[in-house]
């Protein structure tokens, strides 16, 4: 009897689980409120303070929604006044006067004041600061309490860029009494209060009721955090997510394009992607051989291959959608007779050997692979070695122990990156660095556009690296989402204007 | 029983030991610092030096493993390099996603396998062991995150009855974290169901050919009592020991399923500690695997002794 009990027993448990089960998905139906929005990131951010974490994903969650800075950088890059509603520079260039909105209160319920500037920008200067970007700061030498809606910033040198400076997810106001804990709860000025993170899951955001400015239509937000490119592709057709802004697998984006559900935006990043030399490193510190790469790399078939399609040819390292553009795309054309004939001219007819080092994302695993196989032609045989980012930190850009490498520099007008006296790549020019010295003090606008193009053409004609494409954002989300940014000229999901249409 | 328990806890804590070193062993040696993955490709020199100085990186390795280990025995796990909370507070909170999952897959396997497994020996040669033979070969050939795929395929995209992933944690909502859990138990279970109803099937059909199966037939037993009484029981030591065994898979296949279902679990609480090189977090969460597998180990061989009396003698 006993014996029989037991098989008996199995039985209904199994019995029972089916059961349980079946009640179960009966009760589960995707119903959401329409003044809310779940949006998909790939990464989780590591923690909250946008003055104190390089990784995008911070900014992605926080920058515009809960922090603001005195100024912003719009949808369009350009720079907008935000908690400075308006400033003027001193003649001499050396002051520039901020003036302050009205009425602004943090979070936690305290008013917002000049002192709170001086607080924020003195905290991401000081020697103990743990700033990603600290030298966003490095021209400011005094920060000036006039009144409590007057801040004067007086400069060491004058500066072209403080303003679009002060505007990075790095440099925004925080309040002295909340900074040490903004890791983890965030207080800031913005239209959007921090709710909730329940970590390695999703980070909730809620409307703040006391925000100086246009209160937004959405009422709650949430990010949700699925680095698996097919979870969040089922994420997204299921509808359990609403949005994609940075949607990280380009494989399947003609799915979502081929269905009316869904609105899909290919817009630009500041990310140059480019295959980094190591300039100092063999064959490499010679500049016909660079020039020979540059010729061997067909930059179309990589954005095709690698990217389906996505992503925009560059010659240099400067982002297309800039004014200051300079289209150099024709200089290094592909074209695997010139490299060779420009190797044997440095010495290599044959060609030599070495590692290209790959970190994980995407365009750098896929296009290493067409590259390698594009060298392959005119005898230079690579090695690839894949990395982690944290070991392509240490490796490639701390020790610059590596030949060539893929990457994209995201970061928004980052050409001064060439004039550093250390820098992964190498690269040495004291004709850049006196004309970036020259940029960083020159403050009219067609000036500077001038030199930048002139510092364009200048690593193009080095060849220090060869310029993949820039990055494309692909964004997808439900065709009713509209306000979401199609581009992305700083990391940033600002909600303040988005709404659901047909509400 | 007692001096077998006794001698086996002290065996476990000399593991333990090994483990820890060798856990911070690797973690020493592995290239990148956390410093520098926290503050990216900017970052200044001296921004660098301030924040390892904030996360106590400068120390002697030495003294951070002692650190680390009497942290260990008092129950401070450390604080979190990256999320900047304690590292005891992330595991608990992510303990609550991993168990229920690796015990539910568990389970599961378990009630699909035996009676699938008994079914099957019993009806040894026929059409209908060789079927569920076959399909229980391609539930081991199948890997569980293809696997996964499909069922979220099917039941989030095509049905739409089940949530493509996620967790909205126990204290929000128990049927929604339920349904948050079919899924990914059913992925992880089919494989090792699969492995089990085998074990059990051919450890069945060796029992059944002892000589005291025909003793028990002879004295008049009924073959389903026969079965039961003698076979099953006596086939279940086999059985037990690949359960031991799957429970450190089911833990290693949780940090798959949950990239997959993008579960808050400690799988992929260790798969970003790495990335992000959040050592600490890294060290701790692998530490707790290690105990739990072997806590699991040493209750599989009580369980043993509980089962059959002649291991609890020969002790």
């Amino acid at each position: 009897m006993h014996a029989k009990s037991l098989g008996r027993r199995l039985l209904c448990l199994a019995g029972g689980a089916a059961l349980t089960l079946a009640a179960l998905i009966g009760a589960h139906g995707s119903v959401y409120a329409k003044s809310s929005l779940s949006l998909g990131m790939a990464l989780e951010p590591p923690h909250l303070d946008a003055t104190a974490g390089a990784a995008a994903a911070i900014d992605e969650v926080v920058y515009q929604n809960v922090f603001q800075g005195l100024t912003r950088i719009g949808p369009d890059g350009r720079v907008l006044p935000s908690l400075a509603s308006s400033w003027e520079t001193s003649a001499d260039g050396m002051t520039y006067r901020f003036h302050l909105q009205k009425d602004v209160v943090f979070h936690d319920g305290t008013a917002f004041s000049a002192d709170d500037v001086k607080f924020s920008l003195d905290r991401a200067r000081a020697d103990s600061s743990v700033n990603a970007q600290k030298q966003l700061f490095a021209k400011i030498a005094e920060v000036v309490v006039v009144d409590p809606a007057t801040v004067d910033i007086k400069l060491s040198s004058p500066s072209g860029n403080l303003a679009y400076n002060l505007g990075w997810g790095d440099a925004v106001i925080v309040s002295p009494r909340t900074a040490k804990t903004n890791k983890t709860q965030p207080v800031g000025t913005g239209p959007f209060k921090f709710e909730r993170w329940i970590k390695g899951q999703e980070i909730r955001l809620s409307r703040f009721e006391g925000y100086w400015g246009e209160q937004p239509k959405l009422e709650q937000a949430s990010f949700r955090f699925m680095s698996d490119p097919n979870a969040a592709f089922a994420a997204m057709i299921s509808g359990d997510l609403d949005a994609f802004p940075n949607f990280h697998a380009p494989e399947t984006i003609v799915q979502f394009e081929a269905d009316p559900r869904f609105e899909v935006v290919i817009g630009t990043t500041e990310g140059e992607t480019i295959l980094a030399m190591n300039n100092a490193r063999g064959p490499l510190k010679n500049k016909l051989v660079r020039q020979a790469i540059s010729h061997a790399v067909d930059k179309q078939a990589v954005i095709d291959g690698a990217m389906f399609g996505h992503g925009t040819p560059i010659g240099t390292h400067f982002a297309p959608h800039h004014p200051a553009y300079k289209d150099l795309t024709g200089q290094y054309a592909y074209d695997p007779a010139k490299a060779k004939e420009l190797l044997a001219k440095a010495g290599y007819p044959d060609g030599f050997s070495a590692t290209l080092k790959l970190p994980p994302p995407t365009y750098s695993r896929r296009g290493g692979e067409l590259i390698a196989s594009d060298l392959k032609k005119v005898g230079i045989d690579l090695k690839i070695v894949p990395v982690e980012w944290a070991q392509w930190l240490s490796e490639v850009f701390k020790e610059t122990n590596y030949d060539f490498t893929i990457v994209s520099h995201v970061e928004p007008m980052d050409i001064g990156i060439y004039a550093r006296d250390t820098y992964y790549f190498n690269y040495e020019s004291d004709a850049l660095k006196a004309l970036i010295n020259e940029l960083n003090v020159t403050i009219d606008e067609e000036k500077r556009y001038e030199l930048l193009k002139q510092a364009q053409q200048m690593i193009a004609d080095d060849a220090v690296n060869v310029y993949l494409f820039q990055l494309a954002k692909s964004g997808v989300w439900n065709a009713n989402v509209k306000g979401l940014w199609h581009n992305t000229p700083t990391p940033s999901n600002d909600l303040s204007q988005v709404y659901w249409e047909g509400n | 029983m007692f001096w077998f328990a006794f001698l086996r806890l002290l065996g476990l804590t000399i593991t333990l030991l090994a483990a820890s070193l060798v856990i911070f062993l690797v973690l020493e040696v592995i290239p990148g610092d956390p410093a520098e993955v926290m503050l990216g490709l900017s970052a200044q020199a001296d921004t660098l030096a301030a924040l390892r100085t904030e996360l106590g990186l400068n120390a002697p390795a030495t003294e951070r493993y002692v650190t680390w280990v009497l942290g260990m025995f008092q129950g401070n796990f450390g604080i979190s390099y990256t999320y900047s909370v304690p590292v005891a507070e992330l595991i608990s909170e992510r303990i609550q996603v991993s168990l229920p999952l690796a015990i539910g897959a568990l389970t599961l396997s378990t009630i699909l396998a035996i009676p699938i497994g008994v079914y099957s020996a019993r009806h040894h040669g026929k059409s209908v062991d060789t079927g569920i033979m076959s399909i229980a070969q391609i539930g081991i050939a199948i890997p569980n995150f293809w696997f996964a795929i499909l069922l979220v395929y099917v039941f989030a995209i095509v049905l739409r009855i089940l949530p493509s992933g996620g967790f909205p944690g126990w204290g929000e909502s128990v049927t929604g974290s339920l349904q948050a859990l079919i899924l990914p138990v059913v992925a992880l279970a089919l494989p090792q169901a699969s492995i089990l109803a085998r074990v059990m099937r051919s450890a069945l059909l060796d029992v059944l050919h002892e000589d005291f199966i025909r003793t028990a037939r002879a004295k008049g037993l009924s073959n389903s009592a026969t079965l039961w009484r003698h076979g099953v029981r006596n086939a279940l030591i086999p059985v037990l020991t690949i359960l031991g065994l799957q429970f450190s898979f089911l833990i290693a296949g949780t940090v798959i399923i949950e990239n997959v279902f993008y579960l808050p679990g400690l799988g992929r609480l260790i798969f970003q500690g790495i990335t992000q090189r959040d050592l600490i977090v890294v060290k701790s969460s692998v530490m707790l695997l290690v105990a739990l597998t072997i806590f699991v180990t040493f209750l599989v061989d009580i369980a043993y002794a509980a089962i059959d009396p002649r291991l609890r003698q020969s002790r």
